[in-house]
């Protein structure tokens, strides 16, 4: 499974970060979320996701060995982590975060959650395991 | 533990810097519950009777409501309150967008700004960090350009508020401007702003809201926005967005043409939801956690050039097209989009463009006065019009002082089509032949507003259909008989209570009256955010509170304020509508009475309409009582 973002669909609501934050820290906070809306105004006037495609880039730079595939997302093991934020400057889309009230980055857990919210269809889970 | 709110009040005195926090009170938000509640407690307590609207001792309040900000349907309003410069009396006014959710993620609910920055300056919020900075850059600049380069300094994920040069030069139908395209546009709240030398204010929160029940709240506002998906008007209604209802409006002889000449336009179907479609169109723009985006972005080409601009929504539609008689969407666009670079609320510089076209064609203004010829359905003429008014050079001048103020300086009979009521233009449904409608225009608290409650649907279809309903059951196919003028008091008060209640809890009501997402939904909604167990009945109740305390600031503030001040304009109670579907009909000044009579013994306030002791007091505002009876 993957997420998929289909631009042209979203309406830049953003409900997809707060349930990301929901699901993930149980906390109504899309600071605390792994994916982000990017409204392009005043032109060209459209909306941009950006969110994770589990490309691995992050478990390959980081240093601790840190970050894993698990059923097919790469997930941050709290213990390994030592914060070095690595992961989050190789991240090729940008999709990493820091937060001040995270122990590790944020990262997507392909939760599902962002997907099941959009009432556009714009951010969905598509293909096989 | 305050669940669902933010905590704290951001206060700064912007003539001293003075920058303070402090926890927002626990019986404030109990007994008013947030957003417009705030405002109108707040504006009670802290403006001191007599205050200019102009002057730095006037408070603007940004209020958000204890929905704000959380995942349930479209929790991105946000309430600016001050003392109005077009009434002289109480004002709010609401946007969407998603400003109010990032004060309170920075851990504030409301800001209060008085005083007068002493030089142009912005707002910088970002969680703990405030500080007053410099806008000398910025002073001047559009609404919409200041917003653009304000992100991209401070970076995108800023929310920012703007106004343009209209709120600078105290044009009284000024706006606040967010988002590229949402503006709290009503009141002159953007002139308050203008007053205090204050350009924008620029907000990021990165913290988390306190939640009562936050699995519960995840889950159930999930299967919220499953429920909305599932109505009717979620795919019926949402493509057009409020433009939607133009064909609607039309066919029941209640659209704004020429200057509320009349009711009906000939070429309506140029100018609808679906001309917005399939000639401007570019996204959907939803305002914060919104699962019905009402917003059309788009890109309008005209003779004058080719404009970025969302909408036209439904008002300006038929303020700019109707009232001003534009003939086409991509002209109605390119209008929107002057005033949204202005700073100029699109309702009022409708109203008061219609009311200068008026005046010259019938020779009281003057191309000499004016600078130019003006004349209906000339863009050209609306955009001159539009920028001398924001620059108050030569007649914008006068015509930046409002429809009310203006014609009272020219007479020779002009009162009688500036179409307001307290001084503020009003919005886009004529109502001639909509009693109940005409009876919730002239008992709006900020003015002739519709956003106080929207009868027209009742006046039409007798019943509380959502608007989906309404406008896909059609309009009428042909002439109109007269309404029934009796017993539409109750129905307007309960729609007054209805509405604003959603401005208190912070979110838009526009999922419950034009999809028809029903009541008891919110109940629990409100009960997993705040803990609070409320009924919608006692959640009325507030809203209840809040409509006496907003008429009571105004009969303090605004000297022999009563009933002569809740009359329409003559046009609407002396002329016939011309042709249409309400040909012939009109309201008489003895059908106002009643209409009045009705509603002030309903309200429990006197003939005068002066809210009674009794009343107040058993509306838990016996202070309020206490305060009016001093001063009387």
């Amino acid at each position: 499974m993957k997420l998929r973002a289909i631009h042209e669909r979203c309406s830049g609501c953003r409900a997809c970060a707060l349930a990301c934050s929901l699901a993930n820290f149980r906390e109504m906070n899309p600071a605390k979320s792994a994916l982000r809306i990017e409204g392009r105004f005043p032109a060209p006037g459209d909306y941009r996701i950006h969110l994770c495609d589990q490309c691995g880039a992050c478990a390959e730079a980081c240093p601790e060995g840190a970050i894993v595939l698990v059923d097919g997302a790469y997930i941050i093991d709290a213990d390994l982590c030592t914060g070095c934020l690595t992961c989050i400057e190789a991240c090729p889309h940008s999709v990493m975060y820091e937060h001040p009230g995270a122990a590790t980055p944020i990262k997507c857990t392909l939760c599902g959650a962002c997907a099941e919210i959009c009432p556009r269809g714009a951010v969905v889970m598509e293909g096989g395991a | 533990m305050l669940f669902g709110y933010a905590g704290h009040i951001l206060e700064v005195n912007l003539s001293t810097g003075r920058i303070t926090k402090t926890p927002l009170p626990e019986d404030l938000a109990r007994d008013y519950i947030g957003g417009r509640g705030f405002v109108a407690r707040l504006l009670w307590d802290r403006i001191r009777r007599g205050t200019d609207p102009f002057s730095p001792e006037n408070l603007l309040i940004v209020a958000t409501g204890p929905m704000s900000g959380h995942l349930v349907p479209a929790s991105g309003k946000t309430h600016f309150g001050t003392k109005s410069p077009a009434t002289g009396g109480y004002a709010d006014s609401n946007m969407g967008g998603h400003f109010g959710p990032a004060l309170k993620y920075a851990g504030y609910d409301i800001l209060i700004l008085s005083g007068r920055a002493p030089g142009p300056g912005y707002l910088f919020i970002e969680d703990g960090t405030v500080e007053l900075r410099s806008a000398e850059a910025h002073w001047g600049s559009g609404a919409i350009t200041a917003e653009e380069e304000l992100k991209k300094e401070l970076g995108d994920d800023f929310q920012i508020i703007t106004i343009g040069p209209a709120g600078e030069n105290l044009v009284r139908f000024a706006c606040v401007s967010h988002d590229f395209g949402r503006q709290a546009g009503r009141t002159g709240a953007g002139a308050v702003m203008g007053s205090k030398n204050l350009k924008a204010v620029a907000v990021r929160g990165t913290g988390g809201l306190p939640v009562f029940d936050a699995e519960g709240l995840f889950e159930k506002g999930c299967e919220a926005f499953e429920k909305v998906k599932a109505k009717p008007g979620f795919a019926g209604w949402t493509p057009e967005g409020t433009a939607g209802i133009t064909d609607w409006v039309n066919e029941v002889g209640a659209f704004p043409t020429r200057n509320f000449q009349t009711s009906f336009f000939p070429g309506y179907k140029n100018i609808n939801g679906r001309a917005v479609l399939e000639h401007l169109k570019i996204t959907d723009k939803g305002c914060f956690c919104c699962p019905t985006p009402c917003g059309k972005y788009g890109r309008a080409g005209t003779g004058l050039g080719s404009v970025y601009v969302e909408g036209p929504e439904y008002e300006s539609i038929a303020l700019l097209g109707g009232a001003c008689v534009l003939e086409s969407v991509e002209d109605i666009a390119y209008a929107n989009y002057v005033c949204d670079q202005l700073g100029l609320d699109t309702i009022s510089a409708g109203a008061v463009a219609a009311w200068a076209m008026e005046c010259f064609e019938k020779g009281i203004l003057t191309e000499e006065k004016v600078g130019r010829k003006i004349r209906f359905g000339d863009l050209e003429g609306m955009v001159y019009l539009f920028e001398k008014i924001a620059a108050r050079d030569g007649i914008g001048d006068l015509l930046a002082e409002g429809v009310m103020r203006a014609s009272r300086e020219v007479g020779r009979g002009s009162e009688d089509f500036a179409i307001h009521v307290k001084g503020l233009e009003w919005s886009g449904y004529e109502s001639r032949n909509a009693p109940g409608m005409m009876l919730a225009y002239m008992t709006a608290d900020v003015g002739a507003h519709h956003n106080r409650a929207w009868a027209l649907g009742h006046d039409v279809a007798g019943s509380a259909a959502s608007v989906h309903d309404l406008i896909s059951s059609g309009g009428s196919r042909g002439k109109l008989p007269k309404a029934t003028v009796t017993g539409k008091a109750e129905r307007v008060i309960e729609l007054q209570h209805i509405r604003p209640l959603f401005d208190c809890l912070g979110i838009c009501r526009l999922q419950y009256m034009e999809l028809g997402f029903e009541a008891e939904n919110y109940e629990e909604l409100f009960f997993l955010v705040t803990g609070r167990r409320m009924s919608w009945a006692e959640l009325l109740q507030i809203s209840e509170r809040v409509w006496h305390l907003t008429r009571a600031f105004s009969v303090r503030e605004i000297e022999g304020f009563g009933r002569e001040f809740d009359y329409p304009p003559p046009r609407f109670f002396r002329e016939p509508v011309p042709d249409g579907p309400n040909e012939g009909h009109y309201l008489t000044r003895r059908e106002l009475d009643t209409l009045l009579d009705e509603y002030y013994a309903a309200r429990g306030w006197d003939q005068n309409g002066v809210p009674t002791e009794e009343t107040l007091r058993r509306a838990g505002l016996a202070d309020v009582a206490d305060a009016l009876r001093v001063e009387k």
